[in-house]
């Protein structure tokens, strides 16, 4: 059962991130925008396979809730009929294809050095109590999650001073 | 003018005394219309408005005591009418004389559009005769345009019978007798 | 019941499952959502020194003696009328509009509403079953993910309409429900502190009982900053006044659905009043107790045998949910509209800040509580 799951989800996410970027049907950049929420609707199924209830639950809330309603928001303002009508330039695809295949070098690599295992226990149970407790003990992750914490905050205090327009 | 904003105080600004004084309101319009004093509308087709003394409602033919037409098709009121909603056909020269015994003719036909008719009193006004009077009516309908234009039948139907006050012709006749002077058939 | 009992536990699982997840949709929340708008216009009529509708009868029913008519004074029979008038009515497809959306985004308004009822305890036990569809260890955090997708219909409805007035109600609404999307999520915080777990079944429990022997210990009363901050985040999830800016009809037509007709505008209608319902589950279920009465045992989950003290439960709940829907109607017509840059002010310059607080002072008194 579980596999089943994990290969249909697995599928639905790659077959939906396929058609975030190499959509045949319709180059809309909405249409890009709404299976990019489809991707991470089925990311959020194999957080739960995996146990992670809390992940796949903020997955959806954070990422599909409120970042893409914001990528929405700036699509819908701005002039899409740009994109519908720009062509696949050679050199462009050329050197995308050479990224791609850079990174998924990498990956395959990792993958082949560690070796696939079928008993690979995470290092925590993904219950909302224990992720707490290893975030916010000082032995774990709390040095990381206060520095992120600080990369955020940094990155919210230079949009406001981009947004502002006057300063005195 | 400047009109001064007042400051406001701490729970003006707080905002939520406020919202409790509209709950308020509402809540009590809700009591009272469902156990004080009922609703203050009225549930139309079951229940009618009274209109008022002087309302000018749909214009009518009324007929006199006798029962005779009053109108006497002179098209005072076809030619006052400032949305010419209504039409008179005269009788004619062979045509019909009226039903009544001191008036010389009738219309044939008298048709007032109620589409049209703007209830002006225009009609009622200019009459020599007092045949046409704004009723009370308010509520005209009807499924087709057809249906709207009212005829003769119809509108004396809908008119009635008036009783007059003064009695101009009995009065004419009286007046005539006296001088020995017949205008009128007796 | 003897079949059953020989089926494996999977299959029992999935079967019940389904059969509540049918009688929640169809027994419950549907006929609510339809009543709801009746209820709607019923108490907008009273506010307003109106009758309200009174004039659908159905020709049997209406013959019985007193009582016919009392319900169709009622309006008892009015969104019978409303749902066959929805059905029957033209469904006009504008020329300039992009068709999948506008298809898809009348449903995407609608499922997300329907889909976070799963979470909610509607009652404790009722034979051996638990009254809740899914019990989440995360529950809140689900719902609150669902209610965000809720956002992508309006949005979706505005854009696919690709006309002037709902492309506005929706970046309206967009904006509106993240602002207060994060309000709402953060005057939840403080509860969970209090309660310690995200499963709602937990937060029931720990509403049990009374302090001082007659105020219960209900949430709404430890944070009362919380379920006010959540009370209005509510409104403005739902697009209810005074924060129907999405819809606004006197500066946006329609807004959003200016462009819809037929079933799939009905389906936008059923969508607002369900996600009110939901809402009001919610707040039950966070700040007043969920199936519990602090009276005659009412706050303990009834035992495998004790069908009617589970039927209670149910009714409690229903009961408690009747009276914020109420509040729901109620205060729209009350309060005018704010003006946009007053909503967005209220949320981040008032709530937010307001919210954090709360957390604060939360975590400091259960600090020295438990030193």
């Amino acid at each position: 059962m579980q596999d089943i799951l994990f290969y249909i989800f697995a599928a639905l996410t790659l077959f939906f991130g396929f058609l975030v970027v190499v959509n045949p049907f319709s180059r809309n950049p909405v249409t890009s925008a709404m299976f990019l929420v489809l991707t991470i609707a089925s990311l959020a199924g194999l957080f739960v396979l995996l146990n992670a209830f809390f992940l796949a639950a903020v997955q959806i809330l954070v990422y599909a809730g409120a970042v893409m309603v914001l990528f929405l928001f700036v699509i819908m303002l701005m002039d899409i009929k740009e994109e519908e009508r720009r062509r696949f330039k050679k050199f462009g695809v050329a050197m995308g294809l050479t990224a791609v295949a850079g990174l998924f070098g990498i990956v395959a690599k990792t993958i082949a050095e560690s070796g696939v295992g079928a008993g690979l226990k995470p290092a925590f149970e993904g219950d909302t109590k224990t992720l707490g407790t290893a975030l916010f003990s000082s032995g774990q992750f709390l040095l990381p999650f206060e520095i992120v914490s600080i990369l955020l905050l940094v990155a919210m205090v230079g949009v406001i001073l981009l947004s502002k327009k006057d300063l005195k | 003018m400047i009109v001064k904003r007042e400051k406001l105080n701490f729970w003006e600004r707080l905002y939520l005394p406020a919202l409790a004084g509209g709950l308020k309101v509402t809540a009590t319009h809700l009591v009272n219309t469902l156990f004080k004093r009922g609703a203050v509308t009225m549930e139309y087709p079951e229940q009618k408005w009274t209109v008022p003394e002087g309302y000018r409602g749909a214009p009518y033919l009324v007929k006199d005591q006798d029962g005779a037409t009053k109108c006497v098709s002179c098209q005072l009121c076809e030619f006052v009418c400032p949305p010419k909603a209504i039409k008179i056909t005269p009788p004619g020269l062979a045509g019909q004389t009226a039903d009544r015994a001191n008036a010389e003719k009738m219309p044939l036909e008298f048709e007032i559009n109620m589409l049209r008719c703007i209830f002006c009193g225009f009609c009622q006004e200019v009459c020599p005769e007092e045949a046409i009077f704004l009723m009370k009516d308010y509520s005209l309908t009807g499924t087709n345009r057809a249906e709207m234009i009212y005829n003769k039948e119809k509108l004396l139907e809908l008119g009635g019978v008036h009783h007059d006050q003064i009695k101009k012709w009995e009065h004419k006749l009286d007046e005539a007798k006296e001088q020995e002077m017949f205008p009128v058939k007796d | 019941m003897d079949w059953f009992n020989h089926l494996n536990p999977d299959l029992q699982f999935v079967l019940l499952s389904a059969v509540k997840v049918l009688a929640v949709l169809f027994l419950a929340l549907l006929p609510m959502v339809a009543y709801s708008v009746l209820a709607e216009r019923k108490i907008s009529a009273w506010i307003q020194d109106r009758v309200g509708p009174n004039r659908v009868a159905l020709p049997l029913l209406s013959g019985i003696p007193f009582l016919g008519s009392f319900l169709t004074r009622l309006g008892i029979w009015q969104p019978i009328a409303d749902g066959v008038k929805s059905f029957l009515k033209e469904d006009f497809t504008p020329d300039h509009v992009r068709k999948i959306y506008f298809w898809l985004a009348p449903a995407i308004t609608l499922i997300p509403a329907f889909l976070t009822v799963a979470v909610i305890p509607f009652g404790s036990t009722l034979g051996a079953q638990k009254m809740v569809i899914a019990d989440l260890n995360v529950g809140i955090l689900y719902s609150f993910g669902i209610v965000s997708l809720g956002v992508y219909g309006i949005v979706l409805a505005g854009y696919a309409s690709n006309s002037k007035y709902p492309f506005l109600g929706g970046i309206r609404s967009s904006a509106q429900m993240i602002s207060y999307e994060i309000a709402m999520g953060m005057s939840v915080v403080s509860v969970f502190m209090l309660v310690g777990d995200l499963n709602l079944s937990k937060v029931i429990e720990y509403q049990a009982g009374t302090t001082l022997g007659f105020i219960p210990n209900w949430l709404v009363f430890k944070q009362p900053v919380a379920f006010v901050i959540f009370l209005v985040a509510a409104f403005a999830e739902t697009n209810r006044l005074p924060f129907d800016l999405p819809e606004s009809e006197t500066e946006l037509v329609g807004g959003y659905n200016t462009e819809y007709s037929s079933m799939k505008f009905a389906l936008f209608f059923m969508g607002e009043y369900a996600n009110m319902i939901v809402s009001s589950a919610m707040m039950v279920t966070l700040f007043f107790g969920g199936w519990t009465l602090p009276f005659f045992g009412l706050d303990q989950r009834a035992e495998s045998a004790q069908w009617l003290t589970g039927l209670a439960h149910i009714g409690i709940f229903v009961a408690k949910m009747l009276v914020l829907m109420v509040v729901f109607i109620w205060v729209r017509w009350m309060l005018p509209r704010f003006r946009y840059d007053q909503l967005m002010d209220l949320g981040w310059r008032r709530f937010i800040p307001l919210a954090l607080a709360n957390i604060l002072a939360t975590a400091v008194v259960l600090f020295l509580l438990n030193k």
